[in-house]
């Protein structure tokens, strides 16, 4: 449960369904969307959105990620049959885009049409969240080079437990149109109103203009709390949540993710490198995150095979998938150089989570990859705490004399990480 | 109490939710530090009042319920902390409710996916109201020897090694819950212990920040040194850097902020905790673990010196002279659980009860042994799951489908039996549908329905005297017993019951052999010589063939009597008529039928002008 990025054809469209609720609404947005993913029928779609042959459009990849225009994904004013074209081009194709300095590649899936809206004026607006309160960013001179005109931006703060219609926004936007800044002062009010009843926790519209005395959100930005969804539920509507552009999971990975989608435990499981030599079977959020550190801390970054954490009372049948799958993946082959292979059974004094039981599905993938394990020259560290431990580790202790392969248990008295130094320093 | 104390030796808190464990592990903590009193003045349980039976040491105690915030905070002015198990869903909610309440000063929210939103105006209602809350997302935390917040430091065992059952020297704050037990068993392990420690939860927006406990902890002269663990995300820490270069806080502090290695992590990882994301530079783990060491922090190269960065700050302080090592106390021994004993070999117990047929306990119940699913998948139906319940057996096809047509036959025989009749008039006395069943199933026994049994008894005892059907109607005559299962008030040899002949016809082509059913028409070609209506009846039948079918089942000829002698063959009349019993019933209440009373022109009256005048030979009467 965290903040999470969404398309932003779903942004746009809780925002113009949105901000029309509120009393004193005089501003409303631009309505017209369509997104199109690799299902659409594209030749069907002048039929179900008419106003795509009626109006020149505008099209971009709808797909977390920003800076379309400088990354040439952008076609503007342009015909449904153009527009068409320009996505049968790109959907289904992979491309690579320079994001933060960073160059990522991945999949075209999903864009989003428009109206084109030829404009003058770009504004800039957002909202950010603080512990202390939410705060309006707003500028008048929006657009793609809103960080070098950062000068420009003003901020509005709204206490956690104040009223924006408290605040006195019309007074300080520094518009000369008195319709303008009226229009904008109240859509504002209106926006961050929004904001509130839908948990979002980020929300940029960069650029946004005016047109006919309506808001057009030219490009926009959003995340929502995905905890708050029992409460949004309805105002959410259908609203999925894309991994980010160049994400793709491996069969693995999507093995574990079904499978904690299914449970009230917690699973996780993210392969960085399976050539890497350190493999983590980590129990609990907390401790899984320090496991991973000390690895990286101690210069062997490029051996971590993977992160990941168990936790919230698994079942010996979960705990078992969890392990089959790690083992699996790294018995596949051999280190190339013959150097042995590390199993980190890893994790703090748990408060409540039963150690023995959540080891018996650990022991039972062990005991049924031992072969194999020891084909790769594995050597097995346990160190765990937390209710039965005792009952736990004498498990893991038989079962390495029991297997014959090379195995150290530790409990409580042995520092939390310090298993992976022992693992790294045996070299 | 100071402001910067939370929690003491007579803290009293309320438990929300229905959380028995966590209320005896906080009492077994109390318990282990000889508090006077248990912590946990009572169990806020919206669904239930009334009390929880808790152990206090080897006692019980009784530990009230109360079904809302405000009836337990009136009953309990002096509980000034709720620790709030209640869902992610009406975390919020709940806690509100208590932040309004006067007396309530700390709440510790449990739930983990609290609205973040909602978890910052909790956090603004609290510092308004000059209130503390720990969490969104935390197992709590513990003041050693004093007070223990649900789960937190797990158990009494994991309390005793971590000596947190007297206060030592060292505050301690952390986000992870999960590594706050960890925590504590490295500060035991190289201090003398944890003087007080808190988890603030995972989330972005905690309800209490780092900063907020070590202000606390700075205050409270009874803390010597600090330990902080912080993480990726969120900039709160600065504040701490801050704090320290300020002199704020002027005690020192080990700390160290994990998720170094998100770095590496590819891009939309999410780490354990919701918090944990680093949206800009700023909040990574390295920026925030150079900035403390800067402003002064003691901070190690890696999570793995930790220990080793708070023995040396210890044992500074011991050197200085700054810190006096609490001294050794012996925690009073909490009994363990019986059920953990047991989990551990160490007692044994003979049991109250055995049950043979069928088993509740694993991931899915079972009939004899069938799990259900496989009975529903296998079609076992009605007559298969009574062949599993009542006998333990996997019955062949034909007997299940018998067993469900003598159901069918004997469902319901009208409303003038007796057993509808007494359904009815309960039914219309006004009472439920259990109580106007009961009344009818009464009626059940030797003379309603007892026909099973009885023909079952009667024409056993026949065939195996080896008396010929003559010499049995003979016998029985002599000894003046009516032979059940025979006679019927309309049906005779010439207008025979269809009922009796299908269920014939289906024992002839399916049972192997049929001794008794042979024997019983070859009584009954002798009593219907008497009388036409002297048949064999449907209920005696369905005794018989019941006793056939167990023989063609390998039933021995004891096993059989003892069937019989149980009320087996009852057994199947109570299930079966059950269903026209309950027909009854519904149909009287759609009708809305009023109470009966009987028509005084259809009872005789014949009673006495006077009572018979009864002779008094009593002693007292002598005189």
């Amino acid at each position: 449960m965290a903040q999470r990025g969404i398309r932003e054809f779903d942004a746009k469209r809780m925002l113009t369904a949105g901000v029309s609720r509120y009393a004193g609404s005089t501003a409303t947005c631009e309505a017209r969307l369509a997104l199109v993913s690799p299902q659409s029928d594209l030749d069907a779609f002048p039929d179900a959105f008419p106003w795509l042959t009626e109006t020149n459009l505008a099209v971009k990849p709808d797909q977390l990620f920003g800076k379309r225009g400088k990354n040439n994904l952008l076609l503007l004013d342009a015909n449904w049959q153009d527009t068409k074209k320009w996505i049968e081009e790109r959907r289904d194709q992979k491309e690579t885009i320079i994001q933060n300095g960073n160059a990522i590649t991945g999949i075209l899936t999903h864009f989003l049409v428009e109206p084109f809206t030829p404009h003058t004026e770009e504004y800039y607006l957002a909202i950010t969240t603080e512990r202390e309160g939410d705060v309006i960013h707003f500028s008048p001179k929006g657009g793609v080079d809103i960080e070098e005109l950062w000068d420009t931006v003003q901020e509005f703060r709204v206490p956690i437990l104040a009223d924006v219609d408290d605040l006195h926004l019309e007074d300080e936007l520094p518009i000369a149109n008195l319709t303008d800044k009226n229009l904008i002062s109240a859509f504002m009010k209106n926006l961050h109103k929004f904001f509130v009843d839908y948990h979002f926790t980020y929300l940029e519209l960069n650029p946004f203009t005016l047109k006919d005395h309506q808001v057009v959100p030219l490009d926009c930005v959003a995340r929502v709390d995905d905890a708050a969804v029992f409460q949004c539920m309805d105002k959410w509507g259908s609203l999925y949540f894309p991994t980010a552009f160049g994400t793709s999971r491996s069969v693995e990975e999507e093995h574990i993710k079904a499978i904690d989608a299914e449970t009230g435990a917690s699973l996780k499981f993210n392969i960085l490198n399976p050539a890497g030599r350190i493999w983590l079977m980590v129990a609990g959020g907390g401790a899984s995150v320090i496991y991973a550190d000390t690895v990286v801390d101690l210069g062997y970054t490029e051996e971590l095979a993977n992160y990941g954490e168990y936790s919230g009372n698994p079942s010996t049948e979960e705990t078992y998938e969890y392990t089959r799958t790690i083992l699996q993946l790294m018995t596949r082959q051999k280190d190339q150089h013959g150097r042995n292979k590390y199993l980190i059974i890893g994790g703090g004094i748990a408060n409540f989570t039963d150690v023995a039981a959540t080891f018996t599905g650990i022991i039972k993938a062990i005991e049924k990859y031992g072969d194999a394990l020891k084909r790769v020259n594995t050597k097995i560290f346990v160190r765990r705490g937390g209710p039965n431990y005792k009952t736990g580790l004498d498990l893991m202790k038989r079962l390495g004399e029991r297997i014959g392969i090379p195995m150290e248990v530790y409990g409580p008295e042995m520092h939390m990480t310090r298993v992976v130094k022992l693992a790294l320093e045996g070299e | 109490m100071e402001s910067y104390t939370l929690f003491d030796v007579d803290t009293k808190a309320f438990v929300y939710g229905s959380q028995r464990v966590a209320v005896q592990r906080m009492l077994d903590f109390d318990y282990m530090c000889r508090r006077k009193e248990p912590s946990v003045a009572g169990m806020i349980t919206p669904e239930r009042g009334g009390f929880e039976k808790v152990f206090w040491g080897t006692r019980e105690i009784m530990l009230p319920r109360y079904q809302s915030i405000k009836e337990a905070a009136a009953s309990h002015p002096e509980a000034d902390v709720m620790i709030n198990f209640a869902s992610e869903r009406s975390a919020y909610d709940t806690t509100r409710e208590a932040l309004d309440i006067d007396t309530i000063r700390t709440v510790t929210v449990i739930a983990e996916g609290v609205p973040e939103r909602h978890a910052r105006i909790l956090a603004a209602l609290a510092k308004k109201n000059n209130k503390w809350i720990i969490g969104p997302a935390t197992v709590g935390g513990i003041k050693a020897g004093a007070f223990k917040i649900g789960n937190a430091a797990g158990t009494p065992e994991n309390i005793a090694e971590c000596k947190l059952y007297r206060p030592g020297s060292v505050g301690f704050v952390s986000k992870s819950g999960g590594m706050s037990n960890e925590c504590y068993n490295i500060i035991a392990r190289n201090t003398d212990g944890v003087y007080e420690g808190v988890a603030i939860g995972g989330d972005l927006f905690p309800g209490s920040t780092l900063m907020d406990h070590l202000l606390r902890y700075e205050a409270n002269p009874d803390i010597k040194m600090m330990v902080c663990l912080g993480e990726v995300g969120g900039i709160d820490e600065y504040t701490i850097a801050e704090a320290v270069k300020s002199k704020k806080l002027s005690k020192p502090v080990v700390i160290w902020i994990t998720g170094t290695s998100a770095t590496v992590m590819p891009k939309g990882v999410q780490f354990g905790h919701a918090g944990a994301r680093a949206d800009s530079a700023l909040e990574t783990a390295e920026a925030k673990n150079r900035a403390l060491k800067e402003a002064g922090l003691i901070v190690p190269d890696s999570f793995d010196d930790f220990d080793i960065k708070i023995r040396e700050t210890f044992d500074q302080l011991k050197k200085e002279n700054k810190i006096t090592p609490a001294a050794e106390i012996e925690p009073r021994k909490v009994p363990m659980d019986f059920k953990q004993a047991v989990s551990e070999g160490l007692v044994r117990r003979s049991t109250n009860f055995v049950s043979t047929i069928c088993d509740d306990r694993g991931e899915e119940h079972s009939y004899a042994g069938v799990p259900i699913t496989k009975v529903i998948e296998e079609k076992y139906g009605i007559g298969g799951v009574i062949g599993l319940l009542w006998f333990k057996k996997k019955m062949p096809v034909y007997v299940t489908e018998f067993i469900e047509i003598v159901l069918q036959v004997i469902a319901d025989h009208g409303p003038a039996v007796a057993g509808a009749h007494n359904t009815i008039v309960t039914a219309r006395a006004g009472k439920n549908l259990i109580e106007s069943l009961i009344a009818g199933l009464a009626t059940i026994g030797p003379r309603f329905g007892g026909a099973l049994n009885g023909a079952a008894e009667h024409f056993t005892f026949g065939l195996r005297s080896g008396m010929s059907p003559r010499e049995f109607v003979d016998h029985m005559r002599k000894n003046n017993v009516t032979i059940q299962g025979i006679g019927h008030r309309t049906h005779s040899i010439e207008n025979p019951d269809a009922r009796v002949e299908l269920m014939i016809g289906y024992a002839k082509k399916h049972f192997r052999e049929h001794p008794l059913l042979d024997y019983a028409l070859k009584v009954q070609d002798v009593t219907t010589r008497k009388r036409g209506n002297l048949i064999l009846n449907i209920d005696g039948l369905i005794g018989i063939l019941f006793v056939d079918m167990m023989r063609n089942l390998g039933f021995t000829e004891k096993q059989i009597d003892e069937e019989i002698k149980i009320g087996v063959f009852n057994g199947f009349f109570i299930l079966g008529r059950t269903m026209g019993f309950m027909g009854h019933f519904f149909d009287q209440q759609r009708l809305m039928q009023p109470l009966y009373r009987h028509p005084f022109d259809d009872i005789l009256y014949e009673v006495p002008e006077k009572p018979e005048e009864v002779r008094l030979t009593g002693r007292g009467d002598e005189k």
